[in-house]
């Protein structure tokens, strides 16, 4: 077992450390988190500083280990997060990348890595979240387009965004998870709706996109058809595997900023709330070396993380909502004034043991495949 | 950066897997249960042959020299399988009280305000005047009392953590066990969620709690040992509870080995070290 990094894993950190100390200093302030064009705007102009200096494609083509130094420094630095890039960056990019056509890769990824496009998510349907394969949205083959009717919702990012990575049912008579299809839909095709949906913390985070007809060249289908569920597991595991890295390294940082409030208002004082924190930094630490455990597990076996994602994101979802349930305590009474720091940041973490499969279904999910008990009610 | 068990620790964890299997089966244990206090001298003997408390004494003093990762490993096998002793006493011994290395010498010590095996013991390090024998709740490890408490070393403490994580895995796997063999309603009970996620939360205590605890053998820092010790205490205690309820009406028997889990780990989870003490010294990191 080794923490240590190579030679060049630690040049690449302190080359990235030296120039995020020169880049960071010449960002515009962030836009307000109801400002969608404004974000999007900020968010790929990061994108493109990171492409001009070399940074890019960290998330793909870089060994995990070097991925995961980036994920660290960028977050130590307070650099801003991937943010609209999210789908195109962690999700619909690496799939592409896995398994679309030369043509396809050369049409979609330089134009991510650039921040050039957005995409979107288009997997969730009303009736479909957890119980994703029950997805109910068609896609019927005429000629050589596909031509698609149904909603999605909770699509992340839809308003600004180019692309939609869409899952379509493309044979209702099959099984449920062997008639669903992976198409990269353009966002201004005719028959597109967005809804913004207002989530409980108040900022419209998400859409509802309503799909009425919409013509989709079959070019643009990513895997074979009826082959999207396997084409979607490819990027649910990159999901659960690395997505969650900068934002443990962006908690320990929230804590240490607690313990300073804490001590500032008095709080530190109480021992249960002292030792509460003393107690989450235990959870942080050791959510971080699980981490470290996952990458290089990964890399030893060749890049795409396994099912050992849900077992993290089971824990790191719980973690975070008592982090911020402890800032709220920290707080006291100024915990219900949405101005204040990590009152917005407990709202939101909310969605953590539900987004991107439930609790309930990670659990499954862990207890179905790494324990081997028998599926069942 | 390569966070993963060496070929060499692995074997090395498997060694000692084998030794335990061979010497310390099912029956050795419920021997031993039927025999409070009795300390098996062979046993000790042959762990000491074997380089179990000599493992972190350097070659050049006659010991295995190696550190503590490998340590760790040893202890979360002696853990998985209840093996009873002063283990992390003698351990730290060995090198400092002749004997204590190949196990001719039992080696007990003051940790927190209890001493483990005092009576069955050869040497007592630490302050032990005025100890006073309870009625130890766990079968396996007699217990006293004492007036003064000692100051922690953390390498007991993530000893203690690496004892845990050996019972946090081994009750994950009884529960399992236990829930895919056991029928009720015309099917394993493993197929009802309820059970599945009692075993899923085992699983990733135990998980969490390994990262924590092979990191901190990797990095010795006193604040990832901390860690260590209240995720591995966490996991050891409430992994042996669900492995318990779990198990049902059967879990709660004495020919269940369920008790004996929990019971040590309770046992453990008073050692130096444990929640308070931690919590503190974690919270001290952060302010610093």
């Amino acid at each position: 077992m080794d923490l240590s990094h190579s030679p060049e894993e630690e040049e690449f950190r302190a080359r990235l450390r030296q120039w995020l100390g020169r880049v960071l200093p010449t960002l515009p302030p962030k836009p307000s988190p109801d400002d969608w064009p404004g974000r999007r705007a900020y968010d790929m102009g990061w994108q493109r500083m990171l492409y001009d200096a070399g940074y890019a494609d960290v998330h793909w083509d870089a060994s995990p280990t070097t991925r995961l130094i980036f994920l660290e420094e960028t977050e130590k630095a307070g650099a801003p997060y991937v943010g609209a890039g999210f789908v195109g960056l962690l999700h619909a990019g690496p799939t592409i990348a896995a398994e679309g056509s030369e043509e396809q890769r050369a049409r979609w990824l330089a134009p991510i890595l650039r921040g050039e496009e957005v995409w979107c998510q288009g997997f969730s349907e009303p009736d479909a979240g957890s119980d994703l394969a029950a997805l109910r949205t068609r896609a019927r083959r005429d000629g050589d387009e596909y031509v698609v009717s149904g909603s999605k919702i909770w699509t992340s990012h839809a308003e600004v965004a180019d692309w939609c990575e869409l899952l379509v049912r493309t044979d209702p008579a099959a099984a449920k998870h062997r008639g669903i299809t992976w198409l990269a839909l353009p966002m201004d095709a005719p028959g597109i709706t967005v809804r913004p949906l207002r989530t409980l913390a108040g900022s419209a985070e998400f859409a509802e996109v309503f799909l009425d007809e919409v013509r989709v060249p079959v070019g643009n289908r990513v895997g074979d058809e009826n082959d999207g569920w396997r084409v979607t597991m490819v990027t649910l595991s990159f999901e659960r595997g690395t997505a969650f890295v900068g934002e443990v390294v962006a908690c320990r940082r929230v804590l240490r900023e607690l313990a300073a409030e804490a001590r500032k208002n008095g709080r530190w004082d109480e021992p249960e709330l002292r030792r509460r924190l003393g107690r989450l930094n235990a959870e942080f630490r050791a959510l971080w070396r699980l981490t470290q455990w996952n990458v290089s597990e990964a890399e030893a076996s060749g890049g795409v993380p396994g099912v050992g994602g849900s077992v993290f994101k089971l824990r790191y979802s719980q973690a975070r909502q008592e982090l911020y349930d402890t800032a709220a305590d920290v707080l006291g009474p100024d915990a219900l004034d949405l101005d204040r720091p990590w009152v917005l940041d407990r709202l939101s973490s909310l969605s953590y043991t539900i987004a991107a499969g439930t609790s309930q279904i990670q659990q499954n999910i862990v207890a179905e495949r790494i324990l081997g008990l028998p599926k069942g009610r | 950066m390569r966070f993963q068990l060496t070929d060499d620790q692995r074997a090395l964890r498997d060694g000692v897997r084998a030794l335990l299997a061979r010497r310390f089966d099912r029956e050795a244990l419920w021997a031993a249960v039927d025999s409070p206090g009795r300390l098996d001298r062979a046993l000790w003997r042959e762990l000491g042959e074997a380089g179990f408390f000599a493992l972190r004494v350097p070659e050049g003093d006659g010991g295995v020299g190696l550190g503590l990762p490998e340590a760790v490993l040893a202890f979360e096998e002696a853990g998985r399988v209840l093996l009873p002793g002063p283990l992390v006493a003698t351990h730290l011994a060995a090198g400092a009280v002749p004997g204590a290395a190949d196990g001719s010498v039992v080696v007990a010590g003051v940790d927190g305000a209890l001493v483990e095996w005092l009576d069955a013991a050869d040497v007592v390090r630490g302050d032990a005047a005025g100890a006073v024998a309870l009625r130890s709740v766990d079968p396996l490890t007699p217990l006293h009392r004492t007036p003064a408490v000692a100051v922690t070393d953390p390498v007991a403490v993530l000893l203690t953590a690496a004892e845990q994580l050996g019972t946090a895995t081994r009750a994950c796997e009884l529960a399992v066990q236990h829930a895919r063999t056991r029928e009720q309603f015309g099917q394993p009970i493993g197929a009802f969620q309820a059970v599945k996620h009692l075993c899923a939360q085992l699983l990733v205590r135990a998980e969490v709690a390994r990262a924590a605890v092979y990191a901190a053998s990797v990095t010795g820092d006193p604040a990832d040992i901390a860690a260590a010790r209240l995720l591995a205490d966490e996991a050891a205690v409430r992994g042996a509870r669900d492995c318990l309820q779990v198990h049902g009406g059967m879990g709660f028997t004495w020919e269940s080995e369920v008790h004996l889990h929990l019971k040590r780990a309770w046992v453990r989870a008073q050692r130096g070290g444990g929640r308070t003490e931690s919590e503190e010294l974690l919270a001290a990191e952060l302010a610093a």
